[in-house]
């Protein structure tokens, strides 16, 4: 039996990475993954950094890291709606800035996915999605159909991602499993100050996914936060839990669950 | 002249033009020049949109969309749209106009039993009533928005389009001007999603710009993701056979075949629509690339936007 600790994005807030840590090796994770947007969001860019090789996790790119490694003039989200992109923008020129060139050196050194074996089961680990780094895969707008398409082509039992922030599950036929990890960076949109990553149990029989709720010291993020002078809505965000910004690009069903 | 060719990546989009070409309005700028009695295309029927949603549904369909003319003229919409999102998500667009209490109470009850997300995508093109009636006719936009808040009520949230007709520096104030509008109409929290002004149709009649005779050659796809490219991703059912893109629908050599099945998988970019997607992306689904804002200054206030 491996049991395997899956991160989504971190955003900067490594408030929630350490305790997050601590969590998985309370539960006796074998080994610790992070699927990538290691920046954006919160504050003080380069604490996460030690935390993460400190402890060896394993992590692959996100669109942010592959921007912050290639220089590029914006985090490549995918948001399309000009308030969004208002918001990413900020975030990203926070991010870029106080992010050092020796880190964004070792962002352009993780690979863009990563596929394992563990227990018999093929494993496929990406950001967005198989096809893209940044595809935004919702369960509200990711068919049964389409996901077996995307099992399919990547040639995996067990396919993890990120990126669109709220972590969802589906089991497929064969004991396939497509599961959306969520994120460390900010809540989830559900009015609670947690943050989730996700617990993978797998033996030769069972693959078993679990969501585990982390909490954190928000406060202490939210007074760095202003420290740094990042904008109110994202502070809002971390104390209630609410969505703030970036929230055009979530389908209706996700969306009318928020509050805005 | 040879045109870059394209092949279907993957069906991640199928698009039904289920009204054909007959709207209940006659819009200035309409790209495929749908209006009152005009039959080029006919309602698609029920057992069409059954057999080819299971069809793309077997190749793993990613989002289902219908359009028009406008889709809520056809009796049997809500039936079909129920039908699709036992399939996948499923987003119609409409003017709005024909949302009346008892569609909306229909469309609240569909969206409730959906597993998949439903998008009502109503269309403006202007943010004022002047600005939007002058192109859509007149009292279109309080229709539109009476449609809107009737939906509102019902806890559905849909996507408001506007065509950007404003300058750059004047975008995230116009957007707030907007959003406030459609609060005082009944919508209490607001969706837009901004289109670009695509000069085709009538309003390429209309507005005969120095885009007229622009196409797409293979130097310009040196280094250019395909999968940008709607024809890459997507397909569209008509009553006269599939064709490549819903831009598409007038142009003969756009028709790709009878069925989604026998459909040729290759399209050649042979027409002015075809540049207006190189260079806006494919806009027409619910979250679009490369149709990003203009450049904001950090310091342009944060504040007057929430």
């Amino acid at each position: 039996m491996k049991r395997l600790a899956l991160f989504g994005g971190i955003y900067n807030n490594y408030l929630a990475l350490e305790a997050a840590i601590r969590d998985a090796q309370r539960r006796k994770a074998d080994g610790i993954y992070c699927l990538g947007d290691l920046g954006a969001f919160g504050p003080y860019p380069d604490r996460v950094y030690p935390i993460l090789r400190g402890h060896g996790v394993q992590c692959i790119q996100g669109n942010y890291d592959n921007s912050l490694a290639g220089g590029l003039a914006d985090c490549q989200c995918g948001y399309t709606d000009p308030r969004d992109n208002h918001f990413a923008r900020i975030s990203y020129n926070y991010t870029f800035k106080n992010t050092s060139e020796e880190n964004k050196a070792w962002l352009g050194t993780l690979p863009e996915t990563l596929r394992l074996e563990v227990e018999g089961r093929r494993m496929l680990l990406c950001h967005g999605s198989p096809r893209r780094m940044n595809e935004f895969l919702w369960d509200s707008t990711s068919p049964d159909a389409f996901i077996e398409y995307l099992l399919e082509q990547s040639k995996a039992d067990v396919v993890c991602v990120t990126h669109s922030g709220i972590k969802w599950h589906r089991e497929l036929s064969g004991g396939r499993h497509f599961i959306n990890v969520g994120v460390l960076g900010r809540p989830e949109n559900d009015g609670k100050t947690n943050v989730w990553y996700t617990l993978l149990t797998i033996d030769r029989a069972d693959a078993k996914v679990e969501f585990v709720p982390v909490d954190y010291n928000f406060k202490k993020l939210a007074a760095e936060m202003k420290a740094e002078r990042l904008p109110e809505e994202f502070i809002e965000t971390i104390t209630s839990g609410w969505w703030t910004t970036c929230l055009e690009v979530l389908p209706h069903k996700e969306r009318a669950r928020g509050r805005f | 002249m040879n045109f870059p060719e394209i092949t279907l990546t993957h069906l991640d989009n199928l698009w039904f033009q289920v009204s054909g070409t007959l709207c209940n309005i006659a819009c200035t700028h309409c790209f495929n020049n749908s209006g009152p009695n005009v039959r080029t295309f006919e309602f698609l029927s029920l057992e069409t949109v059954r057999a080819e949603i299971e069809s793309a549904t077997r190749v793993g369909v990613k989002e289902i969309f219908f359009t028009g003319g406008e889709p809520f003229l056809h009796p049997q919409l809500p039936e079909m749209l129920s039908l699709s999102l036992d399939h996948a998500p499923t987003t119609v667009l409409t003017n709005g106009m024909l949302i009346n209490e008892r569609i909306a109470d229909r469309l609240a009850e569909i969206e409730q039993a959906a597993r998949y997300s439903l998008e009502i995508r109503v269309s403006l093109d202007g943010y004022t009533e002047e600005m939007n009636d002058a192109i859509r006719g007149k009292g279109v936009f309080r229709s539109a928005l009476r449609a809107v808040a009737r939906l509102s009520r019902r806890g559905l949230l849909p996507l408001v389009t506007i065509v950007r007709t404003w300058a750059d520096e004047e975008e995230l104030r116009t957007l707030a001007g907007f959003s406030a509008t459609l609060r005082e109409a009944g919508y209490a929290r607001p969706r837009i999603k901004v289109l670009p002004a695509l000069p085709l149709g009538r309003e390429l009649e209309r507005s005969a710009g120095a885009e007229t005779d622009a196409l797409l050659s293979e130097e310009m796809l040196e280094g250019f993701d395909r999968e940008l490219l709607m024809c890459s991703n997507s397909r569209i059912v008509t009553d006269r056979g599939v064709w490549a893109c819903p831009l598409l629908v007038e142009k003969p050599d756009a028709r790709l075949g009878a069925t989604l099945a026998d459909a040729s998988p290759d399209y050649a970019l042979s027409h002015n629509a075809c540049v207006t997607c190189y260079h806006y992306g494919t806009i027409c689904g619910n979250i679009s690339s490369l149709i990003e804002g203009p450049a904001v200054q950090a310091d342009a206030a944060s504040s007057e936007l929430s």
